[in-house]
């Protein structure tokens, strides 16, 4: 039947094109099939999902009636909840289809290339292009659209066009326009980076060196992940704007080994540059030499701060120095040194081409352009987004993100700037996201990472588990940070354990105030902040777990009261047959019963039960 | 020891200054751990002393001093995977595997499991690593489930 299928599809092939299978038929000029290939995608298996589109197209015959390269990989375009996505576009139409398996693909083939009917239930929602309209994409525009594994198409958009032009132009010239443009440090303190361009090519001192930081480190975000493997050519032609403003020949990017396909693309990406002659000697004939050099980290968290970096670079313990100098005076190997982030580095191209002027009129009064945010946690539509500097956090979460994963779960928190920022509490989620107004509330814009959190996360729970990461990443040269953080720790654990004291609060809101003022670098400067952010705005919470020993959000394990409700038991005797300590009390058709003083509280009974009758 | 494996790794490297951690990286990649003798053996050859090596190697996460098990099972561990319950399937492959506290590796070398900050896959949460293959919303049951067919593919 099937085959008889297949044969019938192909004599429809050729019925249409009218001159066999080798021409191009009229009804599929132009056939592009675009999936994504971010770490998203891959996990959610749009490899199967390209193959197989590989074979059914050839199964069908239309191997020679497409394009050669119609099957197109795309970086990452967002919406990583909606994996594995993929556009199928053919005599100028496009549709995108969602949640794709290999096992669909047959049939889109057959009905939506062949017939000409999209298989309509796998099309994306109305949710997919609300996700979208409400962004401004700059920096994301060309994921997801175009092959990062491929220069031309990204010459194609209008790629290198900046690079070429700020060569056209004076270092000074350059550096002026990016300053007009008020483009800051993307990578979390928000720093003028015309202004540190400026400061760095005042420095006599020769050679000089642009350092990509691509550490991003901070649990719970992903933007410059996102943004090399999607758009890699983006970030190496920021680093030649940048080099030559600042007068430097050669760049360094540091990525962390865990990105292993960004890494691959931007191997990629920089020979395919260097054959096009855009890195090396002479680049756009204007006499400037520049090479681009890969560092691989080894897994460590303060290597994202400036002067652990270059510690590294060099082979050495990651371990930060005090400042000044600053790296754009002394900075590897004592050479005046520009750190950017990946994110700053990519909005380059397009703020030379289209001006610093347009770029400032994007976004608000004293942070400038567009921010990318990797939206996760207890939310319906989890990916990377791209909004406007100055949006409200309400937008971000209802409008593009969709509101709460779980139904019958509240918002309660946003956590934004990772182990550096803090918790903005629902209440709160009017204000506008820039630099200023998260400084503000206690919290930090940070790399970007933000984490919706409903009402069962604990924020005890949160402030110690951001504690626990900075605590174990402190590289331990300044006493504040190593010992500080050590001591916060144990006082967070105690609280969650349900062994909290009185006083035990305002312990921490000292330690937290002067591991603050006194650590030596930005880890440690800002390692509190999750816990001062969450007992100011949470502070109740604290209390009833040292006062009453209740955990309101039922997060803490050890304040945690397991029963089996009597009315949801359908007697199954699964729980008595996992526990551990034998204190589940159950015989067949009867109903189970937790007895408290052999329980150890380990969570496997609540499991195990797949009624949830225990609670 | 093998010298030809140690060689290779010196002439990539031999005149650039500062390479330690790449170096190291590519002892890595090749032993599938940081030999001791394989340390000495470089310091020598580089006249380099052999605790900046060492200095090195403990401070990265990424280095390790001990064999490790056949399979690398990585736990990611960051905001987005904690909040949506990484924990719990931590433990429970701890357990299912049988490693002893304070290890991470089975006493028959076929599984090292290691947690990780974050590897940047939050919208997939939680999210493990086996063998470089990312595995993305996962739990209890179904790292149980994952771990039984890695198990099969190489029996005990």
């Amino acid at each position: 039947m099937a085959e008889k299928k297949k044969a019938k599809a192909k004599t429809a092939i050729r019925a249409k094109t009218g001159s066999g299978p080798k021409a191009k038929g009229p009804d599929v000029t132009g056939l592009t099939i675009r999936v994504c290939v971010g770490t998203g995608g891959l996990a959610a298996g749009s490899q199967e999902v390209i193959d197989s589109f590989h074979t059914e197209l050839k199964a069908h015959g239309l191997e020679a009636a497409v394009e050669k390269k119609s099957v197109n990989k795309t970086g990452c375009r967002g919406f990583c909840a909606k994996d594995v996505l993929a556009d199928v576009i053919f005599n100028g139409s496009a549709s995108t289809y969602q949640r794709l398996t290999p096992e669909k693909i047959g049939r889109i083939v057959e009905e939506h290339i062949i017939n000409g009917r999209p298989v309509e239930e796998w099309l994306v929602g109305p949710d997919y292009h609300i996700f979208h309209d409400k962004q401004t994409k700059i920096l994301l525009k060309q994921c997801g659209q175009i092959d990062p594994e491929d220069i031309n198409a990204y010459i194609g958009i209008g790629g290198y066009e900046g690079a070429k032009k700020a060569l056209s132009l004076t270092e000074f010239e350059t550096i002026e326009e990016v300053k007009k443009s008020g483009l800051r440090g993307r990578g979390g303190a928000g720093f003028l980076t015309g202004l540190k361009w400026e400061f760095c090519s005042m420095s006599r001192a020769a050679p000089k060196y642009i350092i990509c930081n691509a550490d991003e480190g901070d649990p719970g975000a992903f933007m410059d992940r996102s943004i090399i493997e999607g758009n890699p050519h983006s970030v190496i032609e920021g680093m030649i704007i940048g080099g030559y403003a600042i007068g430097a020949n050669t760049g360094y990017i540091y990525i962390r080994a865990e990105y292993p396909l960004a890494i691959e693309r931007l191997k990629i990406a920089i020979d395919e540059a260097t054959k096009k002659g855009f890195i090396g000697k002479n680049v756009f004939e204007s006499g400037f030499d520049f090479e681009i050099r890969i560092k691989e980290g080894a897994g460590a968290f303060i290597c994202g701060e400036e002067t652990a970096l270059i510690a590294s670079i060099e082979g050495k313990r990651g371990m930060p120095r005090s400042k000044p100098p600053f790296p754009v005076n002394k900075g590897l190997r004592g050479k005046p040194t520009v750190i950017n982030n990946v994110e700053t580095l990519s909005n380059l191209p397009s703020i030379i081409t289209k001006g610093a002027s347009w770029f400032s009129s994007i976004g608000s009064e004293q942070s400038k352009g567009t921010k990318v945010f990797a939206l996760t946690g207890n939310i319906k539509n989890t990916g990377l987004i791209e909004v406007p500097m100055g949006i409200s956090l309400k937008e971000i979460i209802y409008d593009i993100g969709g509101g709460i994963e779980k139904k019958n779960r509240k918002l309660k928190a946003v956590q934004t700037g990772g182990p550096s920022g803090g918790c903005i509490p629902a209440s709160r989620i009017d204000m506008p996201v820039d630099y200023e107004s998260l400084t503000r509330i206690g919290s930090m814009m940070g790399s970007g990472g933000m984490v919706v959190m409903d009402n069962a996360t604990c924020m005890v729970d949160m402030s110690k588990f951001f504690i626990s990461f900075t605590q174990s990443e402190s590289c331990g040269k300044c006493v504040p940070c190593r010992i500080g953080t050590k001591r916060m720790l144990e006082i967070l654990t105690r609280i969650t354990e349900g062994n909290g004291k009185d006083g035990d609060i305002d312990l921490l809101v000292e330690l937290g105030t002067d591991i603050k003022l006194s650590s030596l670098c930005g880890l440690g400067q800002s390692a509190p902040n999750p816990v001062l952010s969450t007992i100011n705005f949470f502070r109740k919470e604290y209390e009833s777990h040292i006062k009453k020993g209740i955990c309101p959000a039922g997060a803490c394990k050890a304040l945690r009261q397991y029963v089996v409700n009597a009315e949801a038991c359908k007697m199954c005797g699964k729980c008595a047959r996992v526990c551990p300590s034998s204190a589940v009390i159950w015989q067949p058709k009867q109903k189970a019963v937790i007895n408290k003083s052999k329980c150890v509280k380990c969570g496997a009974c609540f499991d195990a039960c797949p009624f949830k009758s225990i609670m | 020891m093998n010298e030809k494996k140690c060689e290779t790794i010196l002439n990539k490297y031999n005149e650039e200054k500062g390479s330690i951690i790449s170096i190291l990286q590519d002892v890595q990649e090749s032993f599938g751990y940081i030999p001791e003798d394989v340390v000495f053996w470089f310091a020598e050859k580089l006249n380099i002393p052999a605790s900046n090596f060492f200095g090195v190697t403990t401070f990265y996460a990424q280095f390790y001093l001990k064999p490790r098990g056949k399979h690398i099972i990585t736990a990611c561990c960051g905001t987005a995977c904690h909040v949506k319950g990484a924990e719990p399937i931590i433990n429970r492959m701890r357990a299912e595997l049988g490693i002893a506290e304070g290890e991470d590796t089975t006493t028959d070398g076929q599984f090292t499991l290691e947690k990780l900050a974050c590897i940047g896959a939050c919208s997939i949460a939680p999210v493990l690593i086996v063998n470089k293959k990312v595995y993305g919303g996962m739990s209890p049951n179904k790292a149980s489930r994952m771990l039984k067919e890695y198990e099969k593919s190489s029996p005990r």
